[in-house]
Order: structure tokens, then C-alpha cells, then sequence
């Protein structure tokens, strides 16, 4: 039976991956499925905190109704809030992605060097 | 008995003709400026009616009248300290209101004539009135902080008169020089008056207020102020007064002043802005002089000297001018320089009875000199001569107030002069010296006067204006120097010069005025009882108005016979002596001239005070030395610091920049990196 520490070993394992591909890589694709990818990393850490975090703080405070309300869901309303921000990023991203491509003819990032001093 | 509101009504029906004037006539009806002379006028000549009665009341009331004053505003929050506004109504007051007035009205009927078609018509009588209203302010302050307010304002005043004329460079030049020349003398007084504000608690113990200028003068009788401080502060008190009544070393600004209109001139010599120096030394007289039996204080000797250097060496310089309205200025410093010497002396009295008859025929002269313009349309004697056939009344009244001035036997000037002669002699010591100066300056006086009449009325006629930019166009050379023309009578070009008197309204005054400058002498200090007058009233308020401040003895009580024929001998002297060089041409004035050319060259550069002062003090001494160092501070150390802070931001930030590739991965590793060192941080020590 996985406890919390291996689902937060797992979302450290997919953010360090994503961050590792969104800081190397040269093509703009890439780099932002390697966004997606420490996207996807937060969102796993959020959803098994709620999990395992929720019962116990519900159980220490029985009769507080204001903690219970708070703790119960807020990991997965992180999750969904995060899965939509990503979407439109995404889009965003893309359409970035293109614009550039429509200008350079190339989606190298190294290339767009235009905000040095 | 005047009552206060009478007493204020004095100095508020000028004010009131300044601000009608000011704000309603020039603004909306210029076209009708006519109107402003009149009010100006009408107020006045209010003032004037008041002051009268003023110095009757004085005259009949033992001590002076003191009004309450009223509160002004205060400082300070529990031991709150009060500036109080009110009116100190002495015999001093009184003569200064009446003369101040008197002269002004006369001087303000002439301008009707003289400043004609004008075009700052209404902005002339509406300055003209501040000038008047500040100096009724001025002498019947009772609060020092007051008398320094209409101190400062008669100043100004001055100074937009002088520069009445300012489209004139001269004209702004000289109205400057009055200005800033004046306040150098004011440092002094403010100085004084510093002094009365930060011991306000000596004063408080004695049940004293430090600034009112009634317990000032118990403050230094009773000895509440120490030698040596009393000792300062009339010497900063007298500089306030060297300043504005043009004393040597500060004298330079008057002559100059002659830029403003004539009757402005006739104003600031006789009645308002000079007057008030000797005015202030006479109002604080107990300063200088707390115990008048101890004889003259080392204060006293200091005005004494002053006043005579100055009574001498502005009449030697007299002698030389060209200019008819350079003559008179010297004329009027050399009289100041006899008023300080006579207060140096201790003859309060005789002082303040010089200023009251030189006002008159001052300012007669002055207006003469104005009408003398009119019609030659220039000041240079050299253009002038033979008017007496074309304006005889301008002669008559001329002649009139120059006899008054030379101090011929019982004319105005003679009664004051000899009383303030007869005060040094009688004096020794110090005194003495200052009598030597003053006769001679006496004799100098007299003969540079009737030099002005002859070259100006007798003789023939040598052209005016109309010959002398002839002459100036030619390059004509006289006395050593190219003919140069004036501002003024380069607005005369194309104008030709007509002879003939000049109006009923510049005449008029003009006469009212030769009456005073004959008889002001005898009427104000008779020798004996003349019916109702009685003898020596004028002196006797005044000395008894300082009463029980002052005790200085009437030495000279009545006119002692010898002095005043030795007086009489040199003023007749004088004239004889004038009329020989220039009337019946016993010697040529340039073989004198020629006899002594370096004295001749250092009267007529005026002893070269003016070159010391531009460019030995101002030049050298501010502009190369003091403000050289100031500038190279400000420039090297203080724009150092400056542009220090500028050079170190610049060069780091250009450092800084070279991290700054426009690679976003490698800005993405950095961030990454300082994440995972704090984390780190956090887990190793936190």
C-alpha cells in the first residue's frame, strides 16, 4: 500500500523532469510540454496531500466546522483550478509558439535573444 | 487733544489714496489718470491738516502722548510674546508728520505739472502716496518691528521711484544700487533689533517690553543694558541710519538716485527716505546717549565724526559737478553729514531743527532744479546760463532757498546751521574737530550753491539740451572728457528748446516753498517771544519731550553772537567768492582746474569710491575672490558628490547588465538554482 511520501516522491520525479526539459531543450514545442509536465507534477502533489492530509485534520478538530469545510476538498479544487490555468496556457503558449514561427521561420528558443540590455 | 483715531487716520489717508489709486484708477480708468493726482493730493493734503493739529496738541501736553498699543499678533504658547502696532506721538513725531507732509504736497502739486502726458501718470502719485504713508508710518511707530516694517517699505519705495523710469538701464541701475546699498546700513539695525527680541526677559524683570520704543529708552536710562552693549547697539542702530541718510562710506547710492523724476528726487532728499536715518538716530538718542551728563559717548563721537567727515567731504566734491542735480545730492549728503554731526554733539534738538528747515529749501531747490529742465530739457550747468530773463519766478525762489542753504544771515538755513555749529564748538574736544569740518563745509556750501545759480541763471544763454547732443554727436571734448548725453535727453532729440516759465501748478509750490525756506528759521525757534510764538519753542518740545530721558544741557542757549558772525562771515565768504569766479570772471575755473589737476581729477571722480567700491570690493574682493571660491566649491565638491552617486549607479548597473544574455532558459536556471539554494538553506539550518 503507497503512503503519501511515495505519491510526493513521484510528483518531485515529474516536476524535476518537466523542469529539466523546459531549461534545456531547444525547441519551443518541448519546452512547453516540459511545462506541462511540472504542471502535471504540482497537481499530483496537491491531490494526494488532500487525501492523506483531510482525514487527519477532520479528525483532530471534530466539532470545527470552519477547518473541515477548508481542509476536505482544497487539494482537489487546487487540482481542477490548476488542469484549467494549464489548458489556457497552453493555448496562449501555442499561439506564442506560432506567432514566432511565422516571424523567425525557426521555434529555437535560444534564438529569441532580443531582451538582453 | 488728537484723539488716536485722528492720529492713525494720518497715515491712513495715503494708504487709502495708494490703494484707490492702485487698484481702481490705474487698472479701470487710466484713460482718466488725471483723478489719481488729485486724490493723492487730497489725501495729503488730509494728512497734512491732521499733522498740524497733531503738533499743536504735542506742543501743549507736557510728555509725549502714548496710546495704548494694540495686540498685533504673538508667539509662543504659555510665556507667549506680544507684537504690539501703536502710535508714540512726541514733539519728534509731530515735526517729522508735519514736515513729511508739508513737503510732500508740495512736491505732489509740482508733479501735476511736471509729469504731465506721462504714461505712468496714475502709477506716480499712487507710489508717491506709499512713499508719504510710509514715512508718517515710520515716525509714529511705536513697536521697533513697526519702525522697521515702514523702514524697509520706505526703501522700497525709493526703489520704484528711482526706477520710475525703468525702461532706462541707468534708471533700473540706480534704483538697485539705492536698494541694495541701503541694506547693507540695515543689517546693522537688524542686527539692534535682534538684540531688544532675544533679551526680552531683562526687559520683562524691569516690567519692561524690549520692542517698544518708549521703554527702550527707560531701558537705557535706567541702565538696564550694559555700556558695552548700548555701545554696539547704536552702532548698529547708526548703520541703519549711515544706509538711508547716505553717510559716508555708504553715500554712494544718492547721487545716483537723480535717475528717478525730479520731484521724486525733491522727496527722497528732503522729507522722506533720507530724513529717516537722522530721524531714527534722533528717536533712539537715549541709546546713544543714556546719561547726558556723562558727555559725549564713544557711540556719540563715532556720529559726530561720521557726519562731519561726511558734511565736508560731500561739499568738496559739490564744488565740481556738472550736473545741477549732482550738485543738490551732494548738497543733501553734506546737510545729512551736518544733522549726524549735531546728534554726535548731543544737540538733538539743533539736528532735528536742520532737518525740519533743510527740508524746505531742499526741496525748493530740487523743484527748481526741475523746473530749470522744463526748459533748458538738460541738468549739465555747461548748457545752461542767462535764465533768469525767461523764467524769473524759478530765479526768485532759486535764489531764495540757495540763500537759505549758504546760511546767509537770517534766512532759514543760517538759524539751524549756526545752532549746530554752535553746539560743536561748544562741545570741545571731538567737538571741535567737527566745527572745523562743518565751517568749512559751511563755506564750501555756500559757494557751490550761488556756482549753481550763477552758472544756471546769470550770464548767456549756451544752448540747453538741443547744443549739447549737438556736441555729443560731434565728439565734442569739455573739462577733459567727451560730451556724453543722458538717457533723458536722448528722449529730448529733435526737440528744440524753447525758453519761458513754467506752469502755474510748478510754480506755486515753489513759492509756498521760498516762503518756508526763508522764514522756517525764524518762526520755528525765534529768539525771543513773538506773540504768540514763543522763543526757542521748537527746541524747547524737543528737548523737553525727551523729558526725564534727557538733560543735555542748552549750552549753546540762544545764538551766541561770535560764532554766529564768524558763520555769517564764511557763508558771505562763500558767495563773494562765487560770484567773483563766475560772474565777474576774476579767474578762469579752468586755471584753477589746471593750478591743481590731481585734486580736480580726484573731486570730480568723486575721491573714487565708486571705482573702490565696483572694482576693488565688488569686483575683486566678491566677484574674483569670494565668489570664485564659492563657485569652484560649488563646482568641484559639492557637483562631485553629485555626479560621484552617478558614476557608481552607471558603472554597476553596466556591470550588472552582462548577466543579462535575453536567454530565457538560462534566467529559468538561475531561478531554479536560488529555489533549490534556499530550500536547501532552509533544511540544513532552519
Amino acid at each position: 500500500m503507497p503512503g503519501l511520501e511515495h505519491y510526493l516522491v513521484l510528483s518531485g520525479i515529474v516536476f524535476c523532469i518537466g523542469l529539466y526539459g523546459a531549461l534545456s531543450k531547444r525547441n519551443m514545442i518541448t519546452v512547453l510540454m516540459s511545462v506541462e509536465l511540472m504542471f502535471t507534477g504540482v497537481t499530483i502533489a496537491a491531490v494526494s496531500m488532500s487525501r492523506y492530509i483531510a482525514p487527519a485534520v477532520v479528525l483532530a478538530n471534530p466539532n470545527d466546522t470552519g477547518i473541515i469545510l477548508n481542509s476536505v476538498l482544497t487539494g482537489q479544487a487546487f487540482a481542477l483550478f490548476i488542469i484549467t490555468v494549464a489548458a489556457a496556457e497552453v493555448a496562449v503558449g501555442l499561439a506564442i509558439v506560432i506567432a514566432a514561427y511565422r516571424i523567425r521561420k525557426s521555434v529555437d528558443v535560444t534564438e529569441l535573444s532580443e531582451m538582453r540590455y | 487733544m488728537i484723539s488716536e483715531s485722528a492720529a492713525w487716520a494720518i497715515f491712513f489717508l495715503p494708504i487709502a489714496s495708494f490703494l484707490i489709486i492702485g487698484l481702481v484708477v490705474r487698472p479701470f480708468f487710466n484713460r482718466f489718470s488725471k483723478i489719481s493726482a488729485y486724490l493723492a493730493i487730497l489725501a495729503i493734503g488730509g494728512s497734512l491738516v491732521l499733522s498740524s493739529y497733531a503738533l499743536k496738541s504735542v506742543l501743549g501736553h507736557e510728555e509725549a502722548i502714548g496710546w495704548a498699543a494694540h495686540e498685533w499678533f504673538s508667539l509662543g504658547g504659555g510665556e507667549a510674546f506680544t507684537f504690539s502696532i501703536g502710535i508714540y506721538m512726541d514733539s519728534l513725531t509731530a515735526i517729522m508728520l508735519v514736515v513729511a507732509t508739508s513737503v510732500s504736497l508740495m512736491v505732489q502739486i509740482y508733479s501735476m505739472g511736471y509729469m504731465k502726458d506721462d504714461a505712468g501718470y496714475a502709477r506716480y502719485f499712487a507710489i508717491m502716496s506709499l512713499f508719504t504713508a510710509s514715512m508718517i508710518g515710520l515716525v509714529m511707530a511705536r513697536n521697533i518691528v513697526q519702525l522697521f516694517v515702514f523702514w524697509e517699505l520706505v526703501g522700497v519705495c525709493s526703489y520704484l521711484l528711482i526706477g520710475f523710469w525703468y525702461q532706462r538701464p541707468s534708471a533700473a541701475a540706480a534704483a538697485k544700487k539705492a536698494f541694495i546699498v541701503t541694506r547693507i546700513g540695515d543689517f546693522g539695525l537688524l542686527l539692534a533689533i535682534l538684540y531688544f527680541f532675544f533679551n526680552q526677559d531683562t526687559f520683562a524683570a524691569a516690567g519692561l517690553n524690549s520692542l517698544e520704543i518708549p521703554d527702550i529708552h527707560q531701558a537705557a536710562v535706567m541702565g538696564l543694558i550694559g555700556t558695552v552693549a548700548l555701545a554696539w547697539l547704536a552702532g548698529g542702530i547708526f548703520a541703519g541710519a549711515i544706509g538711508k541718510s547716505a553717510q559716508v562710506p555708504l553715500h554712494t547710492w544718492l547721487p545716483d538716485a537723480m535717475e528717478g523724476p525730479t520731484p521724486v528726487s525733491a522727496l527722497i532728499h528732503a522729507a522722506t527716505m533720507v530724513a529717516a536715518g537722522v530721524f531714527l538716530v534722533a528717536r533712539f538718542f537715549p541709546v546713544f546717549s543714556p546719561d547726558p551728563h556723562a558727555g559725549m559717548t564713544a557711540a556719540m563721537t563715532l556720529v559726530a565724526l561720521v557726519g562731519g567727515i561726511t558734511a565736508f567731504g560731500a561739499a568738496t566734491i559739490g564744488l565740481v559737478m556738472h550736473d545741477i542735480k549732482r550738485v543738490l545730492a551732494y548738497s543733501t549728503i553734506s546737510q545729512l553729514g551736518f544733522m549726524m554731526l549735531a546728534l554726535g554733539v548731543g544737540a538733538y534738538d539743533a539736528a532735528i531743527f536742520h532737518l525740519f528747515t533743510h527740508a524746505f529749501f531742499k526741496a525748493l531747490l530740487f523743484l527748481g532744479s526741475g523746473s530749470v529742465n522744463h526748459a533748458a530739457g538738460t541738468f549739465d550747468m555747461r548748457y545752461m546760463g542767462g535764465l533768469r530773463k525767461h523764467m524769473p519766478w524759478t530765479y526768485v525762489t532759486f535764489l531764495l532757498g540757495s540763500l537759505s542753504l549758504a546760511g546767509f544771515p537770517f534766512f532759514a538755513g543760517w538759524w539751524s546751521k549756526d545752532e549746530i555749529l554752535a553746539h560743536a564748538f561748544n562741545q570741545g574736544g571731538v567737538g571741535l574737530v567737527v566745527y572745523g569740518l562743518g565751517i568749512v563745509a559751511a563755506f564750501m556750501t555756500a559757494f557751490y550753491i550761488f556756482r549753481v545759480v550763477h552758472l544756471t541763471f546769470h550770464g548767456e544763454f549756451r544752448g540747453g539740451v538741443e547744443k549739447k547732443i549737438a556736441d555729443a554727436s560731434a565728439g565734442v571734448v569739455r573739462d577733459g572728457a567727451v560730451v556724453t548725453i543722458t538717457a533723458d535727453e536722448e528722449s529730448k532729440r529733435g526737440e528744440h528748446v524753447h525758453l519761458g516759465e513754467s506752469p502755474v501748478t510748478m510754480v506755486l509750490p515753489m513759492a509756498l516753498l521760498a516762503v518756508a525756506a526763508v522764514v522756517a528759521g525764524f518762526i520755528a525757534n525765534p529768539p525771543f517771544d513773538l506773540g504768540v510764538i514763543q522763543a526757542h519753542w521748537f527746541s524747547h518740545n524737543l528737548v523737553m519731550a525727551q523729558e526725564p530721558l534727557l538733560h543735555f544741557e542748552e549750552k549753546a542757549a540762544g545764538i551766541e553772537v561770535g560764532l554766529a558772525t564768524v558763520a555769517s562771515i564764511v557763508a558771505l565768504a562763500g558767495i563773494l567768492l562765487s560770484y567773483w569766479i563766475y560772474q565777474a570772471k576774476g579767474i578762469s575755473t579752468d586755471r584753477i582746474a589746471g593750478a591743481f589737476p590731481g585734486l580736480y581729477r580726484l573731486l570730480y571722480r568723486k575721491y573714487y569710491i565708486d571705482e573702490l567700491y565696483e572694482g576693488g570690493l565688488v569686483n575683486r574682493v566678491f566677484y574674483r575672490g569670494l565668489a570664485f571660491f564659492a563657485a569652484g566649491f560649488d563646482s568641484r565638491f559639492v557637483d562631485g558628490i553629485v555626479n560621484m552617486f552617478g558614476w557608481t549607479s552607471r558603472n554597476l548597473g553596466r556591470a550588472m547588465a552582462q548577466a543579462q544574455t535575453g536567454q530565457v532558459q538560462v534566467y529559468g536556471l538561475g531561478l531554479s538554482a536560488g529555489i533549490i539554494l534556499i530550500v536547501a538553506a532552509f533544511i540544513v539550518w532552519g
